[in-house]
């Protein structure tokens, strides 16, 4: 489904970064990155007006020509980022959303692990694997 | 510029206006001419109609008009739009013709004006054969007209001219040149428009009516041109809705052509003229929502027209394009008021374009072969003459069938275009676009975005081989990157700086970027780095170079420490420097200092490599330097500070670089790292022991230390008995004895008042070092600097201080001894100071007391803490002497002690007394208490204390609280030493306390006499009892 996953810290450094590997890896940063700006502008437009209640799915954050950015951001701050094919229309929102859920809970078992320490680029096969389950999907499906 | 094949034509992008011709006039030589061509052109703001004037000669040449079709069966169109066309109806062919002319109603040759009238409109009108124009006469008069309908002479003219030129009425205008000409104008202006839009009306039906003509098979060109020139003509009729409806039936039908390699660029052209309109349209009616659909529909349709393959770069320039000039006209909304968002803003459209354009010139590069021979100038032939039909090959022109006349020249031909494309100057045109981008981006809080296409711009430049730009725009945004610490997209970054650095022949540059991709930031692959870093160190130049490398992340790391955060003087100072490398090499160095705030000591803390042999670090170990130094005594109480640290790499002969650290180490990337420990610190810990190695991120810097005194091997000990009294000689007595092993000379003593207390207590409390005498305002409250001698080791001094406090509260009394004494160990003369502060508590007792004439009745009285004596004598007031008011009362003296101490006098003066003279002196004379509903009688004894008769008058006032008998008003007199006397009775109605009728006194003979001083003589209340109980039982009982 996705041709990029990453996760971001709460500082905007990348805790976890994959591609698919056929494509220029530098350029999926950058649009991570670059998307980190509305992912920012909206934390902050949530922030001021509804507090704590705040919906962790951000949706879509830009669309780019090529391709489409979702962002989710945890209570802590974390960011998700999945990057998807502009030609892939047949993915809805709602896998969207499902997909960042199996990555928050991913995530979560990450830092429930009392070897890794936080704030450190995650090392985990586990979540390798979920990663990768999303991303080979799309090589089977396209 | 061949970039320019690209751009839209000016007269698609202007907003299209009536066209209105004007002749007859000569704005060269007549005046009045000119007035009222400047009337019309001159100040043409928003709310004057929208028409373009432009003066013609009389006999002007209109475009021919081509004789008309009257049937489509035989005819194959050869293109969608001629190049010419809007040009044409903007510029060439006017809705309306006016011919000035002057003349008056009243002309004495009016005859002879009409027919040369007629004639000048009859020219006018062959000239534009076959056209629909519209033609105006308008007369230029000298004379104000009058109203219509009063000048029978003028409407009689008006129609025989109007007949003579075959003018309807509606044709024919007057201006009057008076001083009104900019209103007569605007009128005719208005009028104008009118029979401007008429005109573009009947086009657009005549165009219309074509349609019937047509079928779908061969004539689908021109159902696109036709509906083109209905929506331009509305436009020029300023009717944008019908123009916009319009326009996007083009749009689909442009969609529905038959696509192949030879017309492709020709569909793409005139859908992009179509799109541009639909979106400019869709600006303007405010609906920009639509314009980004119909935009995304427009790319969604093109994106995969490429046509043909050797030229595909032209798709990728089309596309750039068509970005661009969506973005400009989302910019242009934007300047009237639009407002764009941070998702969806102009910067998108510039960057996509910018996107596009690199697209072309990597397309061009590998299409446009170098070395390929010009081919000659044939197919460029027609170029110079411009092209029929928008978006068609110059070499076929006209040419609709599905494959090319010839194909040879076909090849020519896109050689040539491929020719002509590798001389485009692509750089260029994608910076222009990144630097629109940019800016756009900046303006809705992109930050990140920008950094990312000043990345872009920077790598341009590069390839532009444009290095200074190149390297100063990526040394810009490196510095985002690396506070967002993205070490991925740094690496990428450095990389290009680094090469421009080297083309640059910028050796500092270079160094810091090698230094940064050999640093920790880096991720792997750095071997090719590492051999140009040695090339470069190799090079033989005696060059120093100097790094501040806070704000870069090299590849050396550097941490610095004092052992404690302070040390006693008689201490060495012990500084640890930490060095690691996170290069996969390992790094020699030649020299490491450091530099402190005192610079006396930095000689102290270098380590220099010994000949030949180099220091070095191996990669990911930490190498630890100890340096160790004696401070000076100058420095007890002073903080010695890290201010930098400086590593030489390389030697003094050749080339060497010294990177340096401010405070204690660390660069821009370590204070996070230095979180990042912290937050695992308790895990590392165990591992720390466990491997018995250091951690480097645990470390942590101490960059500053204390110097602080000697620890003193003496004791002070202090003895008092308090409280301490006000006034007293408080005695506090001081031991001191020495513990030292030598002899501690020159002790010396402060005693006294602690300074930093309230200011007050320095002059309420007296220091003394001799009990004998009395302490008074001249001494001080601190005591500096008394000698004691010397001290030998063991020997025990013993003084006291006498304290005098004149207030009460608490104060902190300080004794400090100092002394100084030869330590061995560092064979220097070190003065340790020692000091132990003591509080005293002084608690003021009163102690009231005699007068000489007296016996106190508290002599010989002893107090105990916290009892209080009172005293109380009768003072007789002698006759007034004065007019003074006042009498004062003399002074009390104490004298006094506390158990062991000298006696002391304390003086307390007494408060003046006020007096006064009365002449009558009044008493009552009541019970103590009334009772409600019970008589209540009161006596007033009235006595003259003087020598004169005096007249009294008195008033009772009433009160609610009362009834009562008696005299309510009186005048009376009283004989000198008499006494008169006056009987109330009372009747109280309420209970509790009662203020009694008030008695008013007044002495009409001397009327100076305040009598309100006697009120102060009369009771004012009385307490009422309620009724008793009994009482009622009884009378109940009596009943």
């Amino acid at each position: 489904m996705a041709v990029c996953i990453a996760v971001i810290a709460k500082e905007n450094y990348p805790l976890y970064i994959r591609s698919v590997p056929t494509q220029n890896e530098l350029k999926f940063h950058y649009t991570v990155h670059t998307s980190l700006d509305v992912v920012e502008e909206k934390i902050s437009a949530v922030g001021k007006s509804l507090g704590d209640q705040r919906e962790l799915y951000l949706g879509l954050l830009y669309p780019t020509e090529d391709y489409k950015v979702y962002g989710y951001v945890t209570n802590s701050k974390v960011k998700f980022v999945i990057v998807v094919d502009s030609s892939n229309t047949s993915l809805r929102d709602n896998e969207i959303r499902s997909m960042f859920r199996k990555l928050h809970n991913s995530f979560t078992d990450v830092m429930c692990n009392p070897f890794h320490s936080p704030g450190n680029t995650i090392q985990s096969k586990a979540f390798d694997g979920i990663v990768s389950g999303m991303m080979v999907q799309t090589a089977s499906t396209v | 510029m061949a970039g320019s094949q690209w751009e839209l034509p000016p007269e698609l992008c202007c907003r299209p206006m009536a066209f209105v011709a004007l002749t007859g006039l000569d704005v060269v030589y007549n005046a009045v001419h000119r007035a009222i061509w400047d009337a019309f052109c001159a100040n043409r703001r928003a709310d004057r109609v929208p028409i373009s004037f432009k003066v013609l000669p009389g006999d002007h040449e209109y475009p021919k008009c081509r004789t008309k079709r009257t049937s489509y069966e035989w005819y194959i169109p050869k293109g969608i739009l001629k190049t010419g066309w809007m040009n044409k109806h903007l510029n060439l062919v006017p809705a309306l013709v006016v011919l000035f002319y002057e003349l008056d109603w009243d002309d004495p040759q009016w005859k002879e004006k009409q027919s040369e009238c007629a004639t000048k409109v009859e020219i006018v009108r062959t000239s534009l054969q076959g056209r629909n124009t519209k033609v105006a006469v308008v007369l230029i008069q000298k004379k104000t007209p009058l109203p219509p309908g009063e000048d029978l002479v003028a409407s009689e003219r008006a129609a025989t001219l109007c007949n003579a030129c075959d003018l309807s009425g509606k044709s024919l205008f007057v201006l009057p040149h008076t001083d009104h000409l900019v209103g007569y104008i605007i009128r005719l202006e208005n009028a104008f428009y009118e029979h401007a839009q008429t005109y573009y009306y009947t086009e657009i039906r005549r165009v219309k009516s074509h349609k019937e003509f047509l079928n779908k098979t061969t004539h689908q060109l021109l159902f696109v041109r036709h509906q083109f020139k209905i929506a331009f003509f509305s436009e020029l009729k300023q009717d944008t809705q019908n123009a916009l409806k319009y326009y996007r039936t083009a749009y689909s039908l442009v969609h529905e052509l038959r696509a192949h390699e030879t017309n492709m660029l020709e569909i793409k052209t005139m859908a992009g003229f179509i799109n541009y309109k639909i979106c400019r349209l869709c600006f303007q009616h405010n609906t920009p929502l639509d314009a980004i659909a119909q935009f995304r529909k427009h790319i969604d349709l093109c994106k995969k027209k490429i046509g043909s393959a050797e030229l595909a770069f032209e798709h990728a320039a089309w596309m750039s394009k068509q970005f661009q000039s969506f973005g400009e006209l989302f910019d242009e909304a934007i300047k009237l008021g639009l407002t764009a968002i941070q998702t969806q803003n102009p910067g998108f459209y510039y960057q996509q374009a910018a996107c596009y354009s690199q697209d072309r010139k990597q397309l061009s590069q590998q299409l446009c072969q170098a070395g390929a021979t010009s081919p000659s100038s044939e197919p460029w032939d027609t170029q110079t003459g411009g092209l029929d039909f928008y978006g068609q090959r110059p070499w076929r022109q006209g040419h609709q069938s599905i494959d090319p006349p010839d194909a040879e020249k076909e090849k020519t031909g896109i050689l040539a275009l491929q020719i002509k494309e590798r001389d485009v100057l692509h750089s260029e045109l994608i910076i222009a676009l990144l630097s629109n981008a940019v800016a756009q981006f900046k303006k809705y809080k992109c930050p990140r975005m920008k950094s990312h296409l000043m990345v872009q711009m920077g790598e341009e430049y590069y390839y532009a081989k444009d290095y200074t730009k190149a390297l100063k725009l990526l040394d810009y945004v490196m510095c985002d990157y690396r506070t967002e610490r993205w070490w991925g997209l740094l690496t990428a970054i450095l990389t290009t700086a680094l090469r421009c650095a080297y083309l640059m022949a910028s050796v500092k540059d270079y160094i810091i970027y090698c230094m940064e991709l050999l640093g920790r930031g880096k991720k792997e692959g750095s071997t090719e780095s590492r051999s140009l870093w040695n090339d470069r160190m190799a090079l033989a130049a005696s060059n120093e170079l100097t790094i501040e490398v806070q704000d870069y992340i090299p590849f050396i790391q550097c941490k610095a420490k004092f052992q404690c955060p302070s040390f006693h003087v008689d201490q060495p100072i012990q500084l640890q420097v930490f060095l690691r490398a996170d290069c996969p090499h390992p790094v020699s160095f030649n020299k490491l200092a450091v530099s402190l705030s005192n610079q006396e000591y930095n000689q102290w803390c270098v380590v220099e490599s010994a000949g030949q042999e180099c220091m070095s670090l191996l990669p990911g170990k930490t190498k630890c330097h100890n340096f160790s130094f004696v401070a000076k005594t100058e420095d007890v109480g002073k903080k010695i500070e890290l201010t930098g640290m400086e590593l030489m790499l390389g030697s003094d002969s050749g080339r060497c670089v010294f990177l340096s650290w401010r405070g204690a180490g660390g660069d821009a990337a370590s204070t996070h790292e230095a979180l990042q420990a912290s937050r695992s610190s308790r895990r590392w810990g165990r591992e720390v022991e466990a491997r018995q190695e250091l951690d480097w991120d645990s470390l942590t810097m101490q960059h500053s230390t204390m110097i602080i005194s000697r620890v003193p091997k003496i004791s002070v000990q202090l003895s008092h008995r308090p409280p301490a009294l006000n006034n007293e000689m408080y005695c506090i007595n001081l031991t001191v004895q020495s513990q030292e092993g030598v002899v501690a000379k020159g002790v010396k003593l402060t005693a006294g008042l602690k300074p930093g207390q309230d200011a007050n207590l320095g002059q309420t409390t007296h220091v003394s070092l001799d009990g004998s005498k009395v302490c008074d305002d001249t001494a001080p409250a601190l005591l500096p600097d008394v000698p004691l001698g010397d001290l030998k080791p063991g020997e025990k001094l013993e003084r006291c201080v006498y304290v005098n406090c004149v207030s009460t509260g608490s104060r902190v009394f300080l004794f400090h001894v100092a002394y100084s004494i030869d330590t061995t160990v560092e064979g220097r003369q070190i003065v340790c100071k020692c000091h132990k502060v003591e509080k005293v508590i002084i608690i003021l007792l009163t102690v009231s007391t005699n007068t000489p004439q007296l016996q106190s009745q508290l002599q010989e009285v002893v107090l105990q803490t916290d009892e209080c004596a009172s005293e109380c004598f009768c003072l007789r007031c002698p006759a007034l002497a004065n007019s003074n008011n006042t009498v004062a009362t003399g002074q009390y003296l104490i004298s006094w002690r506390s158990a062991n101490s000298p006696l002391i006098q304390t003086v307390v003066t007494l408060p003046h007394v006020i007096l006064e003279s009365v002449p009558l002196y009044i008493h009552a004379e009541l019970p103590s208490y009334g009772r409600v509903r019970e008589s209540l009688s009161v006596r007033y004894h009235i006595e003259n204390r003087t020598s004169l008769v005096q007249e009294v008058e008195m008033a009772v006032e009433p009160s609610d609280a009362f009834m009562f008998s008696g005299l309510k008003q009186v005048r009376l007199r009283i004989l000198p030493g008499s006494e008169q006397q006056m009987l109330y009775n009372y009747y109280p109605l309420m209970a509790g306390y009662q203020t009694l009728p008030q008695l008013n006194i007044s002495l009409p003979r001397c009327l100076t006499t305040n009598t309100h001083t006697l009120r102060r003589f009369l009771p004012q209340r009385i307490f009422v009892k309620p009724q008793g109980r009994q009482l009622d039982e009884a009378s109940i009982a009596a009943a």
